[in-house]
Formats: structure tokens, sequence, C-alpha cells
């Protein structure tokens, strides 16, 4: 494992390109993120503690931070930064990171299982089934939660990608292991 | 095909069909009144979020959004979406695909699995942006039935809207102008507040790392257009309106206050002032009473 820089440029590089995450090198810690984060005047985020964190390789106190989890990915540290530094892709990439080290919180799972249950983080209900008919439409729309056959095919997704083992689900049972766990005991 | 035929794939997300399908009620009526005719995307998943898969695992993140994109792109349609998250993961998914050759045969390795091919031949519309530019100002302005005479709104764009800006392209985030001009063409009045570019706090898996933290954001945003004066909050996002409108429930089991505060989606709002019912737009999902003012 190289350093966390490393890991970000290679991870967030991947999908994003490199040149956009080596972005992080050039941050000279002015604090125009932060001075405008809606998070940080409300939680301990601190966008440009984050980014020297992340450049000294400090992975450890950043992942066992619980405001990690408190930007709303708003993208104006993004907009702002005077040196192009993408902030906000940055910080996701830090929580995949996060994420495949074991760092995901149980609430975020759960989305996981929704979407591989139905393909949606938000399915519906009969109580939403009736406020449709109530404005004119199908009881139901005609989205992946409607066909198992469509399902099936984020499930592979899923599978291939090996986001049903990051969350921890358990295909038999379609709920997450540990969920499993705390009620055996 | 005229402008008069046009049509789109519409794609519906989440929080749209399964939550507050006013959204979608309005938005289908509008544009049917201008002939744009909407087609549904069978299959269609989440979008998936993209603060929320895409901080979790940007590797699965994308496969599952540009499978949505090769739905549109076998019915040879372009996408119109009623969702900020939905607007920016598609466009980011699809922009990044169109860019990376690498990243595309990655990622269609995965779809071949089931048949299916990304190959950037769609777009990816925000409803709210057909409205201003493909409609367009003037043609809107014609059907204002019911002006809204003395409303004071405030303007919520959300964030996924505008932001990044660099592959949105709808000008400076800083200065915006897209629901501004909707607002008018009602005869409503858009008034400036405190936090008018905030996010409402749902975003980023923020919402599900600690509700009540979030709604504290939302609580702010709230206020700030209270004390501004105005009448209701008009935005182009359904994940925002579930924050702010949901939220007010929430918030008043948090705190103990509730706003009242009217949300509405640009569709509902111009639906209304375009003389469709309450039960067009859909306002019986609503956590918030609305004045008469606005359904008069």
């Amino acid at each position: 494992m190289g350093t966390l820089v490393e890991e970000i440029i290679e991870w967030g590089g991947g999908v994003f390109g490199e040149e956009h995450m080596e972005t992080l090198l050039s941050c000279v810690q002015c604090g125009k993120c932060t001075g405008g984060c809606p998070s940080g005047r409300n939680t301990a985020l601190r966008t440009r503690k984050l980014m020297r964190m992340a450049q000294e390789d400090m992975r450890e106190e950043i992942f066992n931070a619980p405001e990690l989890w408190f930007c709303s990915t708003c993208y104006t540290c993004y907009e702002r930064c005077p040196k192009g530094v993408k902030v906000t892709d940055i910080i996701r990439t830090i929580r995949n990171i996060a994420a495949k080290e074991g760092h995901m919180l149980k609430a975020h799972k759960m989305i996981g299982v929704y979407v591989a249950k139905t393909g949606h983080a938000v399915p519906i209900g009969p109580d939403q089934m009736k406020l449709r008919e109530a404005v004119g439409l199908e009881s139901q729309p005609p989205t992946s939660q409607k066909y198992k056959e469509q399902v099936e095919q984020v499930q592979e997704i899923f599978k291939t990608t090996g986001y049903d083992v990051l969350m921890g689900l358990d295909w038999d049972t379609m709920a997450l292991k540990e969920e499993e766990g705390e009620k055996k005991k | 095909m005229s402008e008069e035929t046009k049509e789109y794939a519409y794609f519906l997300g989440c929080i749209t069909p399964n939550r507050y399908p006013g959204i979608e009620a309005a938005t289908k009526r509008i544009f049917k009144e201008f002939g744009i005719e909407t087609k549904e995307m069978v299959g269609a998943s989440c979008c998936p979020a993209p603060g929320v898969f895409g901080s979790f695992d940007m590797h699965t993140w994308l496969p599952i959004a540009a499978r949505n994109l090769a739905i549109a792109e076998e019915m040879d349609l372009e996408i119109y979406v009623t969702c900020n998250g939905c607007y920016g993961s598609l466009q980011e998914a699809d922009h990044l695909l169109r860019e990376n050759s690498k990243l595309r045969e990655k990622t269609n390795a995965i779809l071949g699995k089931f048949g299916r091919e990304f190959k950037g031949t769609t777009k990816v519309h925000h409803s709210i942006v057909i409205l201003h530019d493909v409609i367009g100002l003037d043609r809107l302005k014609e059907r204002v039935t019911k002006p809204m005479k003395d409303v004071n709104v405030a303007v919520h764009y959300g964030c996924h809207f505008l932001k990044p800006s660099e592959v949105r392209g709808h000008g400076s985030s800083e200065t915006p102008y897209i629901l501004e001009d909707l607002v008018k063409v009602t005869g409503a009045k858009d008034v400036d507040y405190k936090d008018k570019l905030m996010c409402c706090g749902a975003g980023g898996g923020n919402r599900t790392a600690d509700a009540v933290q979030s709604l504290e954001w939302t609580r702010q945003k709230l206020v700030g257009a209270i004390e501004a004066g105005c009448d209701c909050m008009i935005h182009p996002c359904a994940f925002c309106h579930l924050q702010l409108d949901r939220g007010q429930a929430e918030m008043e089991q948090a705190y103990g206050i509730f706003f009242d505060f009217p949300i509405l989606f640009a569709t509902q709002f111009l639906g209304l002032a375009m003389g469709m019912s309450e039960k067009e737009v859909g306002l019986d999902a609503q956590t918030t009473k609305m004045p008469e003012k606005l359904l008069k």
C-alpha cells in the first residue's frame, strides 16, 4: 500500500483521470474552501485541514473522523478554489478508500440493500402508489423495481465490482451480514 | 423532428416517482402542453446518487449510471430529469465515458454481461433547462393564465444543477439566472435571501449520516427565506424537495418548530400559474399548506 496521496490518485484517477486527482498537491492552504463550506459552519468538517491531512498521509485520523461523512458534495469549494483543486472529488475518493478499509456507516450500507433489492435507493410502497394514482399516473412507474430481470442487471453490476462484498450483503437473505449478526446476539 | 413534436426519455430516478409523483405529473403535463412528448425509460434504476454511491464506490457508481444512459440510447432519445442528483450523476457519467475510451471499454465489459452498451449517443438535460431554453420564456408567458401576483419567491438551486459549472455549462454558479427567469414569467417576484446559494443539507450521504445535523442546514436556509418575506421556495430538485418539505415535519419532531413554509418544484409552481389544479400538480403529497395567493 502506497501513501494516501498515491492511493487517491490511483483510485480516483481510474474514473476522473490522474491529473484531476493530482490537483490535491496544489493546495496552498488558503482556506477559501473552508470559508464557503456550508458543512464547515455547522460541523467539524474543515476542508482545508482535510486536504493537508491527506497530503500528510494521516489516513487513520481522516478515516476515523465522523465529519468525513458530513460533506454534502455541494461543490462550492470545487468551484471557488483558486488553485483548481478538485476538492469534492478528492473527498469522494477519500471516502471510497475509507469504505474499502471498513469505514462505512450502517445507514449508508442500507442504501445499497435497497438498490440491490429494487434498483432504487428510495423504492416505492403502497401509500406512494396511491399518491401516483391521485395525480393521474400509473400506480407503479416502469422503472427497475417493477421488473425482476432489470433488478438482476443492477445486481450483476454489484457482483462484478464487488460492491456486495464492500457493504457486506448476504444474497440469500438480502440483508446486511452485520445485521444478521446482531439478530443472533 | 420539428420543435413542436420533440420527444425525450424521462429519467425518473427515485424520489420523483416514488415520493413526490406530483413533480412527475406537473412536468409531463407542462411538456405536453408545449408539444413535448415523454417516453418512459423501462427498467431504469437509481441514477445512482452521485454523492452517495460516488462516495462509497465510484467504480460501482459509474456502470450503474452507464446502464441508465444505455437505456436511453437504445430508445434513440435524449434524457430529461427532475432531480439534481440524477442530473449530476448521469451528466457526469456521460461526460467521463465520452472523454475516456479506456473507461468506456471497462464499463462496457460490465454492461455487456447483460447485453447493454454505452455508445455516447444520448444527452442529459434538466427539465428546467428545457423549459427555459427549448420552450422559451415567451411561449411560457403566453400560457400563464393565473399570474402569481404579489407572490414573493425564494429561489433555491440545490447544488448539482449548477455545479461543477465546467460540466453543467449554465454559466457561473455564483450568478445563476434560469430559475429567476422562470419565476418572473409567472408574475411572481424573485427575492434575494440569506444563504440563497446554500445546499439544502441532504446531499452526499449527509442526511443519512446524521439527519438532525443535516436539518440544521435546512433550518438556516428556510429562516433566511422567511425573514426576507418570501411566500414559498421554488427549486429544480426532487431530493432537495424531500429535505426541504418532508424535512419540515422532521424538524418539528427534532426541534419542535414547524415552519409550514411551502416548497414547490418549479413545474408545480408554473403549472399552478398555467391554471392547473392543486391535484394536477400533486400538492396532496406536500407536508405544508399552500397559501391562498398561490392558488387563486
